[in-house]
């Protein structure tokens, strides 16, 4: 049997691979690797690429469903939303290099996330970004932000594709590791939705988009690593953007599609040619040879390994029909792309590498996708948080100052200054979005009633203190929040963000997170149709709190027929649907206002969500209301005053009758709807007919946001609150 | 003393400004440009006699300010 030396073993160390993983790589092929056949499986066995820790815990996800045409293992999940039309979309991090470079970070990411859309076939038509920073206090922090906010500006503006939702959090957790998920959604024609498998051998494999430079060398191995105070070291492999190159490209891609040139397509992306014609030909089950001295080069003297590890951004991979290279090269030429026929596929079930006409690269390929390790690592259930008792929980003493410590606090504040830096109407479709008042962006299916609802959704405390409720509670909210505006929910992308799998109680989150949103995904009949999984997001061996995001689409069969929460009037009645039992544990309310951050977190009952959510989609397609907001952070106090203030009226809230005021104002208890109505009553008649609770709470008017005899805002004092937080932290001298 | 800092990306790193000059400058007709690096220079008074002091404390500023060090590289100029 073939021993590994110790140079060889060296090298993989550095590379990323594991001490075990290396001697596997030897057995497997009865000799060590060359220099760049270690780069080809350090980046097809690191975490990003391979799913090595999460793999069979993933399996636990539904994944089909009478809408989903394709599910995870392909760029993007593609679900039917009728008329022969489909919606495809997915979630990506960018955690890493944002940190690093937030604004090439987040530039690149928002890149990347797109080209996974339409390398499926598919105008992307709405982007949706799910970020979280560390503490506003933090030195670092306010650069960060600047950077990521106008990085992702910069790229979406510049494509001009609509940026119309997502989040911002704030938590000393994310210090030393900020996390950037950008997600895109595209629409295509059902039939003609285009997939990654190598369909023959002896296809011309071609290259085009931009030039190949030594820009993000590793970033899909960086991306599997913990940081560590040398990042510094790191920061090469920063890859610049060029947001004009991905026009060109989405529109050279989709009309070399049209011209039924294509067999099979995928995008470079992490790991660069790499993983793009490794996944290609394994995926097929054919081999690929590949000569690279075809390869369009923006430096001289690249080696082998540096271009098969390139990340440089804007370039996909296409194998084309037989006879049709002509056709692409005027497409290619059309839209200025660089491009070349670099290889061919083959029938040997290896890649072939050749650069200056000798082979540096001779692998096969199973080893390095099927076979590539599938960890059972060990983990421990995660310490479950106790049930906090309201009547334990002290009520404010000042109330006006603890309402708008919870509607300032950064995670609630209005987040105008992040989102008007994005275009967020570039294509004319976009009816709701981040200014609008609504719980879910909402861009219109272009030629049609249909629309498209949006939104993005984690509380990563809740996930802290109960990985099961809380990635249970980070579906049920991408589901109320798309129901809220009218939408039925069809599908999900998530991206799970954590820290490092070999520690035991992380691999305990990763593992209880993924049970209960898949829990929550079959009982809201809401597959999961594509993800990323980002971990080791660790600084000095600290972990992020576990962030689980998850993206949702929802489908709108006449846009006309909506909810937002900004057209509330003066008279109207407001009702709250759902059961309230003031759940405090890990709220925001006791994070902000008591300085605790314990407890259980409010749990999800899935039937419940279900029948209320169907009850107010069903309410809004009737037209029978106009005016939704769902119950999240910060509870009533927080729906009540977003309500309030982009509707631009007075609200009154009535907590008389609660046993305990405080739970009732900010519990955040799950499943919960607030509706303004002119007539509240036939809604009542509704609500209990269903087997809906519902209750008035209060009614709209005035000029103040009040709870007699608990506290009177004025509305604009309570706006200064909300919409002062944020341009007070940024715009304020260093 | 007069200070000149030259700004440019480090090799390597993609230039996305010298990608629109150079392809500008071949539609022009210049077909023998390559390899075009757009960099920018700035230029300030600095008071202090002494160059070598007044060099570190630019090369400071660099750090801080005028250059990004993650992706640019720079160089500082210091006469009389």
């Amino acid at each position: 049997m073939t021993q590994s030396s110790s140079a060889g073993l060296d090298a993989a160390l550095a590379s990323g691979l594991a001490a075990d993983e290396y001697a596997l790589i030897v057995k497997r092929l009865n000799r060590e690797p060359n220099a760049v056949e270690l780069g080809v499986f350090s980046v097809m066995w690191s975490e990003h690429c391979s799913y090595k820790s999460s793999r069979r815990h993933l399996a636990k996800f539904p994944t089909s469903g009478p809408r989903v045409i394709q599910g995870p293992g392909e760029n993007a999940g593609v679900v039917d939303i009728g008329d022969g039309q489909a919606v495809v979309f997915k979630m990506e991090s960018h955690n890493h290099p944002s940190f690093i470079e937030p604004y090439q970070g987040a530039a690149t990411g928002v890149g990347g996330i797109m080209r996974d859309v339409f390398t499926m076939g598919a105008r992307p038509v709405a982007l949706l970004n799910a970020l979280r920073f560390g503490d506003p206090s933090h030195p670092g922090t306010r650069r960060l932000v600047a950077g990521v906010v106008a990085g992702i500006g910069g790229y979406g503006n510049c494509v001009g594709v609509p940026t119309v939702a997502g989040e911002t959090n704030f938590h000393r957790g994310y210090d030393g590791n900020i996390l950037v998920n950008a997600m895109c959604v595209g629409l295509a024609d059902s039939d003609k939705i285009f997939y990654s498998a190598a369909p023959a051998a002896g296809l011309p494999v071609v290259y085009f988009g931009s030039k190949t430079g030594r820009d993000g060398i590793h970033g899909a191995t960086m991306a599997s690593a913990e940081f560590d105070t040398d990042s510094e070291a790191k920061r090469p492999t920063v890859q610049v953007g060029d947001p004009f190159a991905e026009k060109l490209l989405i529109e050279a891609t989709l009309e070399l599609m049209a011209s039924g040139a294509v067999a099979a397509i995928q995008d470079m992306g992490a790991a660069g040619l790499t993983s793009s014609c490794v996944e290609m030909a394994g995926k097929g089950a054919v081999g690929v040879e590949l000569d690279l001295d075809a390869v369009p080069q923006r430096e001289e003297n690249m080696t082998a390994y540096e271009m098969m590890l390139s990340e440089s951004q804007e370039r996909m991979l296409a194998i084309l029909k037989p006879g049709r290279e002509a056709d692409g090269q005027r497409i290619f030429q059309k839209w200025g792309l660089d491009a070349a026929t670099i290889g061919r596929t083959t029938d040997t079930g290896r890649i072939v590498l050749r650069h200056h006409g000798e082979i540096v690269c001779d692998l096969p390929l199973a080893p390095l996708t099927e076979d590539a390790p599938n960890y059972d690592r060990p983990w421990t259930e995660p310490v479950r948080q106790p049930h906090l008792d309201p009547a334990h929980i002290p009520a404010p003493t000042d109330w006006e100052a603890a309402v708008l410590t919870v509607m300032s606090c950064p995670d609630v504040a209005s987040k105008r200054w992040i989102w008007e830096q994005y275009d967020r109407h570039v294509m004319a479709d976009t009816v709701e979005d981040s200014a609008t008042g609504a719980d879910a962006g909402v861009v219109r299916v272009h030629g049609s009633a249909k629309g498209l609802a949006v939104t993005s959704d984690c509380t990563p405390r809740y996930v802290s203190a109960d990985p099961y409720e809380g990635g249970k509670q980070a579906v049920a909210e991408a589901w109320r929040n798309l129901t809220a505006v009218g939408a039925l929910p069809i599908a999900i992308t998530d991206n799970l963000n954590f820290g490092n799998p070999e520690r035991p109680e992380i691999m305990g989150q990763i593992v209880k997170a993924i049970e209960g949103m898949a829990e929550a995904c079959r009982a809201l009949d809401f597959p999961v149709v594509s993800g990323n999984v980002s971990l080791y997001n660790e600084t000095n061996g600290a972990a992020i709190p576990p962030t689980p995001t998850v993206g949702a689409v929802g489908l709108l069969a006449d846009y006309d027929r909506r909810a937002g929460f900004g057209t509330a009037k003066t008279g109207d009645t407001l009702l709250l649907l759902g059961v309230s039992r003031g759940e405090l544990g890990s709220s925001l309310y006791l994070r902000e206002c008591l300085g605790r951050e314990d407890g259980a977190p409010p749990p999800v009952d899935l039937t419940a969500e279900r029948r209320n959510g169907d009850l107010v989609r069903n309410l809004i397609s009737e037209g029978a209301i106009q005016v939704v907001h769902d119950l999240s952070d910060g509870g009533l106090i927080a729906a009540a005053a977003e309500l309030a203030l982009a509707s631009d009226v007075g609200v009154t809230l009535d907590a008389t009758s609660a046993a305990h005021a405080h739970a009732f104002l900010f519990g955040e208890d799950q499943g919960r709807y607030l509706i303004a109505t002119a007539a509240p009553d036939a809604i009542i008649d509704r609500a209990q007919a269903f087997g809906v609770p519902v209750a008035t709470v209060g009614h709209a008017g005035g000029e103040a946001f009040v709870s007699g005899p608990l506290f009177s805002i004025p509305l604009a004092r309570l706006r200064d609150a909300h919409e002062g937080w944020m341009p007070g932290y940024m715009d304020r001298p260093a | 003393m007069k200070a000149v800092v030259h700004v440019f990306l480090k090799p390597g790193v993609l230039d996305v400004q010298g990608k629109a000059v150079q392809s500008a400058l071949h539609g022009l007709g210049w077909g023998d440009v390559d390899h075009v690096r757009v960099g920018r220079v700035i230029e300030f008074d600095l008071a202090g006699e002494d160059a070598a002091d007044g060099k570190a404390r630019v090369e400071a500023m660099c750090q801080r300010l005028l250059a990004n060090p993650v992706i640019e590289g720079y160089r500082v100029e210091i006469a009389p």
